[in-house]
């Protein structure tokens, strides 16, 4: 399909001011715990103090007998409400390790929901809380995915499953090596920790017979089907409603327990239910993330050109099987070798259950950690060959004349193809923006002088655009204010200012007068919601081709009317005019919806209303690239790191709004410091969580976090969608543990010292002072 | 989070205060001054006191002055109050870069110093200060009136020699003379956080050696205190590299560390030797 | 049973008669009582500063304060700070500035840059920052905020310079 191009609506590629931020400046936002229903009830969670343990009972009657407190659940009130399943569907394998809504049996990790208190006030719902009490027989609390697997439940072990993704014979290709490398490198457990912790709130309007969700985000439409199957109920039955959220970043919108006892208990109370998390609630029970730890060992011939690699890896899911199911650890295998040619490749991923808080995806999963495993191995390349790592980087990676280059490994569901770009081409990019031959310079004269410098570099792939498929309708109204309704959902990314531009450059209108509606499944029958970078491909191609639908319609109704050809109109500003007579005879959108009505005398044979449809599939995502650039200084008496100095190449083929993109990746950036040197869900040999407060959970401030400098590029657009975009929500954070990794070593003349993320000033300290 | 249920009380005058304590105290009651380190743990519920006394409403509380040789904070004056030296001198400009590394700008709105040193937190700047300097803490109940010094009044982690119904109503610091050459240096994880250790160290000069050294370490054991043995390393010294790097080994040494989880006390008696030798390296001529 | 306290807060110059236990932070009666919304929880243990307002003047963090604490005090929140349609220049510097994306923590950031810009108009820099580093963004990565509180802080200079006397 042909784009059409007006000079006066260009709107993408413009870093426009943003629809969103009006109401947000002054405080007017709809966030979870702003939003309440006359004589709601207040649910408050009691959670589990032990790891592991065997309930031998819960007394709730003390808290039962609070005045203000209406019910007090445990397992046996909802016995018929069944565990949370699988967002893609039933995965027989797996059933027994899904999470029940309230522990049944045992309790697996701190914070695993027990019993839930409805009453009249939050206050009062806490000091019931606090009242109910339970007899836990303690069972030892395993903490390391490594160590061997214990009993799950009867005939299951602690090892879920077993990924194997590879191609080639790596064994021959191992005895027969030149060089192998070998590393153990652990990535440390943390999370997204949006500053909004989670909310929901349940309500059952019997007048009509609809269950509202209200709170939960990312993928509404999902989380309806899933709430259908679990409450069997039909799915139209359910409306799922998202307003304004506090960040997302793949941790708030799966359906979690808390979620599911909203619904239920609006429907069996007979009132409103508001459960708002907290802050100590939310760093035990909401998704963990990111530990992993891998045994990697790679041959390599002595230019360092990469023969073989095998991959032995650990993934520590936490105390149940999530709405994931195994799609980060699977994802792990899959996308590991990143941008480089592997001829050989093996990844053995034990996907293993600890005694903790359950672990699914956070911005780039899988991605975050492979880079940082991937990034360590060239490094480790180039040092025992004694070779630049960036010539290692040329030597490996898949040049643009190969593309589309294809690798017979699963990522999502689907194999890998590269689509498009030059990864060597933006390393160069990078170079000269950096100056890099000085920069090199300064730093050893800065070494030379004392000062512990250094510098470290990533390069990496990400995924996009996942498919299958994502349709919009759009509706002009008799003011020619245009609706655009999506199945997507808000993130606080800029969602709807993006979608607005699409539409707005696709219709020929005001990008202000274009509303986007997302997150509201009553609105539009399918959704794809906000996750692994798609909104941006997959709801803006439908949107663009639901905008050229309405265009046309527009066109073709105004042809008749103003008696002229259809290929001699355009739409500017909202108006059709003759192409040739731009001050000439026009008539606005508004008048032409009109025209448009049912009882419009000029209707003829026309379906009513200036409205379209616009689909987009897609088979393949896109797979945008980037590099990471890091200057850390060291203080070695105290162990402590500061960033002097990041920068991001990425290649994001085409910006709808640069602004935006960027601020994505700086905020990404951020995330990515914090795991690198800040953020651990830490346990001790009980099993206790360590890091429950903002004071122990240590996030970035403004002190911690450098000036970004982002070069964002254009250079490859993508093939696979109508706009060529390719989508940049976790750019910014998937190379950050490898390139400050990476700086360290080079600060500290350490080549290989960082093997494990964050690097903690105490755990920097012992590399310095020589003990492991 | 929400905290557990309190009876208020909000006295207008110090007797007031003493006498609502003397109620309340045997029954779970405390004080609330800036309440940035009492809400929080009432928040978390580790603390459900039966009993609030917010003193912030008692106007004598909030005198900060001079005293004769002595800087006077009563128990209303905020951390803010320290931004701008408050006396000319070493000390002034001492407590102006302290304070700014107290948690935040917002916290130092409210929080107190004289609640800092009741708290008594190992981690707490102030505490640190008031060890070093040899504060003079006094307290006030129903029955009278005594005056603590700070060797005795620090006991352990969150642990002083306050009676339950004791306020301690003002902090008495010495005027440092003017030819005071002072140190403070922190370490911790990002700005504004906990101390994993800090040492302040102060000396002056006579015929070019030091005299009347002070070396005092905090965040790194349950309570702040200055360590003899490294004021011994420096008296009678010039100052400089061998002297402080000595002091700094001494202190390293004799230190007790807290041992946690996520923090050695290996790793912290190191940062003893650092946090020690670099308040020395600033505090030289 | 401990009885509910009578009293009157002052939010954005408007009075405000709640009842409440004495144990109801200022936060929570700020939005639930009060209705007034804008300001948010982060953390309720005084770390991330989404819940900053302006007590006289000064910044504090409402969660770590009790509503019968506020009584007889001037209380602003992000809700006062525009004048009708009129945004206030903080407020219009975050949006030019792409000072935000989620818009959680954006209140307490106005508040905050509000109350210190207001008492120290020719705040440098580096304080300037000092400050800005009590809060949490877990969004932008902070590189905006800065940028659209400096420059918000130009705009607010000018201002004051334009009108000498004018109170607040």
């Amino acid at each position: 399909m042909t784009q059409g191009h007006n000079a006066n609506n260009k709107w993408i590629g413009q870093s426009v001011a943003r629809l969103e931020d009006p109401p947000l400046v002054r405080g007017r936002g709809r966030f979870a715990a702003d939003i309440s229903f006359p004589h709601q009830l207040h649910m408050r969670v009691v959670r589990s103090s032990h790891a592991h343990g065997r309930i031998v009972s819960v007394d709730a009657s003390a808290a039962r007998a609070l005045p203000g407190v209406v019910a007090v659940w445990t397992a046996d009130d909802i016995a018929d409400v069944p565990p949370i399943d699988f967002r893609e569907g039933k995965i027989p394998a797996f059933d027994q390790y899904r999470q029940p809504v309230l522990a049944t049996g045992k309790v697996r990790y701190v914070g695993d929901p027990v019993a839930a208190v409805f009453a009249e006030d939050p206050y009062v719902a806490e000091d019931a809380a606090d009242l109910v009490t339970m007899e836990i027989a303690e069972l030892p609390a395993l903490l390391a995915a490594d160590a061997d697997p214990v009993e799950f439940s009867a005939g299951r072990n602690t090892e879920v499953a077993i990924i194997r993704q590879g191609y080639g014979d790596v064994d021959a290709v191992m005895r027969a090596a030149p060089v192998v490398v070998e590393l153990e490198l652990a990535i440390g457990r943390h999370s997204g920790a949006p500053l909004e912790a989670r909310g929901a709130i349940g309500r059952y309007d019997l007048a009509r017979d609809i269950l509202e969700l209200h709170g939960a985000a990312k993928v509404p439409h999902r989380n309806r089907e899933l709430l259908s199957r679990m409450l069997a109920l039909p799915p139209s039955s359910i409306h799922v409603h998202e307003s304004h959220v506090g960040g997302g970043f793949g941790i708030r919108g799966e359906l979690y327990p808390e979620d599911v006892l909203v619904c239920v208990g609006s429907m069996r109370l007979g009132r409103p239910v508001k459960w708002i998390e907290d802050r100590r609630e939310h760093l035990i029970a909401a998704n963990h993330s990111r530990q992993q730890l891998h045994r990697i060992r790679a041959a390599v011939d002595h230019d360092g050109r990469i023969l073989a690699v095998d991959d032995l890896y650990f993934h520590d899911q936490g105390a149940y099987v999530r709405t994931h199911a195994a799609r980060v650890v699977h994802m792990t295998a899959g996308i590991l070798p990143g941008p480089y040619r592997m001829p050989a490749y093996r990844a053995v991923g034990h996907f293993r259950l600890t005694n903790k808080t359950p672990a699914a995806t956070y911005r780039a999963p899988g991605r975050y950690e492979t880079t940082f495993v991937r990034e360590r191995l060239v490094d480790a390349i180039a040092t025992k060959l004694g070779i630049d790592p960036n010539d290692v980087r040329r030597r490996n990676a898949i040049s643009k004349d190969e593309m589309p280059y294809f690798r017979p490994l699963q990522a999502l569901g689907e194999e890998i193809e590269h689509d498009s770009g030059d990864y060597v081409g933006l390393l160069d990019k990078l170079l000269v923006a950096l100056e890099w031959d000085k920069l090199k310079a300064e730093l050893a004269h800065r070494r030379a002088a004392g000062e512990a410098v250094g510098a470290g570099f990533a390069m990496f792939i990400e995924k996009s655009g996942l498919g299958p498929a994502d349709g919009v309708r759009i509706e002009v109204d008799t003011s020619g204010a245009v609706e655009l309704i999506t199945g997507g959902a808000s993130l606080g990314q800029g969602f709807e200012t993006v979608m607005a531009q699409v539409c707005a450059e696709g219709l020929g209108v005001d990008y202000k007068r274009v509303r986007v509606t997302h997150g509201q499944t009553d609105r539009i029958a399918f959704g794809i919601g906000a996750h692994a970078s798609r909104a941006t491909v997959m709801t803006a191609s439908a949107t663009h081709n639901g905008a050229l639908n309405v265009r046309a319609k527009a066109i073709e109704m105004a042809a008749e009317l103003m008696q002229t050809p259809a290929e001699a109109l355009d739409i500017v500003d909202g108006k059709v005019l003759r192409k040739d007579q731009p001050t000439g005879p026009s008539m606005t959108l508004g008048e032409i919806a009109r025209h448009l009505e049912p009882t419009s005398k000029t209707l003829g044979g026309r379906v009513p209303g200036l409205s379209a449809e616009g689909w987009f599939r897609v088979e393949h995502q896109v797979y945008p690239y980037g590099l990471h650039f890091a200057v850390v200084k060291v203080d070695r008496g105290t162990g402590g790191v500061q960033v002097e100095r990041y920068a991001i190449a990425y290649d994001i083929g085409r910006a709808i709004n640069p602004a935006l993109v960027k601020g994505q990746i700086v905020g990404g950036f951020a995330q990515g410091l914090g795991g690198a040197l800040l953020e651990e869900f830490t346990y001790n040999e009980r099993g206790d969580p360590l890091a429950t407060t903002f004071a122990d959970y240590l996030m970035p401030t403004v002190r911690e976090t450098p000036d970004v400098e982002v070069l964002l590029r254009e250079d490859y657009v993508s093939p696979l969608n109508p706009l060529g975009i390719k989508g940049a929500g976790e750019s910014g954070i998937t190379g950050v543990g490898a390139a400050i990794a990476s700086a360290i070593d080079d600060a500290i003349g350490m080549p290989g010292a960082v093997t494990q993320i964050p690097v903690t000033p105490q755990r920097l300290k012992q590399i310095l002072d020589g003990q492991r | 989070m929400k905290p557990a249920p309190f009876r208020y009380h909000a006295p207008k005058t110090i007797e007031e205060a003493v006498e609502t304590l003397a109620e309340v105290a045997g029954d779970d009651g405390r004080v609330l001054a800036g309440g940035q380190s009492l809400v929080p743990i009432m928040a978390f519920r580790l603390a459900k006191p039966a009993h609030l006394v917010d003193i912030n409403g008692v106007e004598a509380l909030r005198r900060l002055a001079i005293d004769g040789d002595k800087l006077s904070i009563g128990a209303c004056v905020r951390h803010a109050a320290f931004h701008k030296p408050v006396v000319d001198g070493p000390l002034g400009r001492l407590l102006a870069k302290v304070v700014r590394h107290i948690a935040h700008y917002p916290i130092r709105t409210r929080g107190t110093f004289c609640g800092s040193i009741a708290h008594a937190d190992p981690a707490s700047e102030w505490c640190l200060v008031a060890a070093a300097l040899d504060a003079e803490m006094v307290a006030r109940s129903a029955g009278g009136t005594r005056t603590i010094a700070a060797r005795d009044f620090f006991q352990g982690i969150m642990t002083t020699a306050l009676n339950e119904n004791e306020l301690l109503t003002e902090v008495r610091l010495p005027i440092l003379p003017a030819d005071t050459y002072c140190g403070f240096y922190e370490f911790n994880r990002r700005a504004g956080d906990f101390a994993i250790a800090m040492a302040l160290a102060n000396y002056r000069l006579q015929d070019g050696k030091m005299v009347e050294p002070r070396v005092a370490v905090g965040g790194a054991e349950p309570l702040p205190r200055r360590i003899a043995e490294a004021e011994r390393a420096l008296a009678g010294q010039a100052p400089g590299k061998p002297a402080f790097e000595a002091a700094a080994e001494a202190a390293a040494k004799v230190v007790e560390p807290l041992d946690d989880a996520i923090t050695s006390a290996e790793y912290r008696r190191d940062l003893v030797r650092t946090v020690t030798r670099r308040a020395l390296e600033q505090a030289s001529p | 049973m401990i009885e509910k306290r009578e009293i009157t807060l002052t939010i954005n110059g408007r009075k405000y008669d709640v009842r409440v236990d004495p144990r109801r932070t200022l936060v929570d009666t700020i939005r639930d009582d009060c209705g007034q919304t804008g300001t948010h929880i982060g953390c309720e243990h005084g770390v991330c500063g989404a819940c900053t307002v302006l007590l006289d003047g000064e910044p504090v963090r409402s969660c770590l304060m009790f509503a019968v604490q506020a009584e007889g005090r001037q209380i602003r929140t992000v809700e006062g700070l525009a004048n009708g349609n009129e945004l206030h220049p903080l407020q219009q510097a975050f949006i030019d500035n792409h000072g935000l994306q989620c818009g959680f923590c954006t209140p307490g950031f106005l508040m905050l840059a509000t109350g210190v810009l207001e008492r120290e108009p020719d705040i440098s820099d580096e304080d300037l920052l000092d400050v800005l580093s009590s809060n949490l963004c877990r969004c932008t990565g902070y590189q905006n905020i800065i940028k659209a509180v400096r420059a918000a802080a130009v705009t607010m200079r000018e201002k004051a310079r334009a009108t000498p006397g004018a109170t607040r």
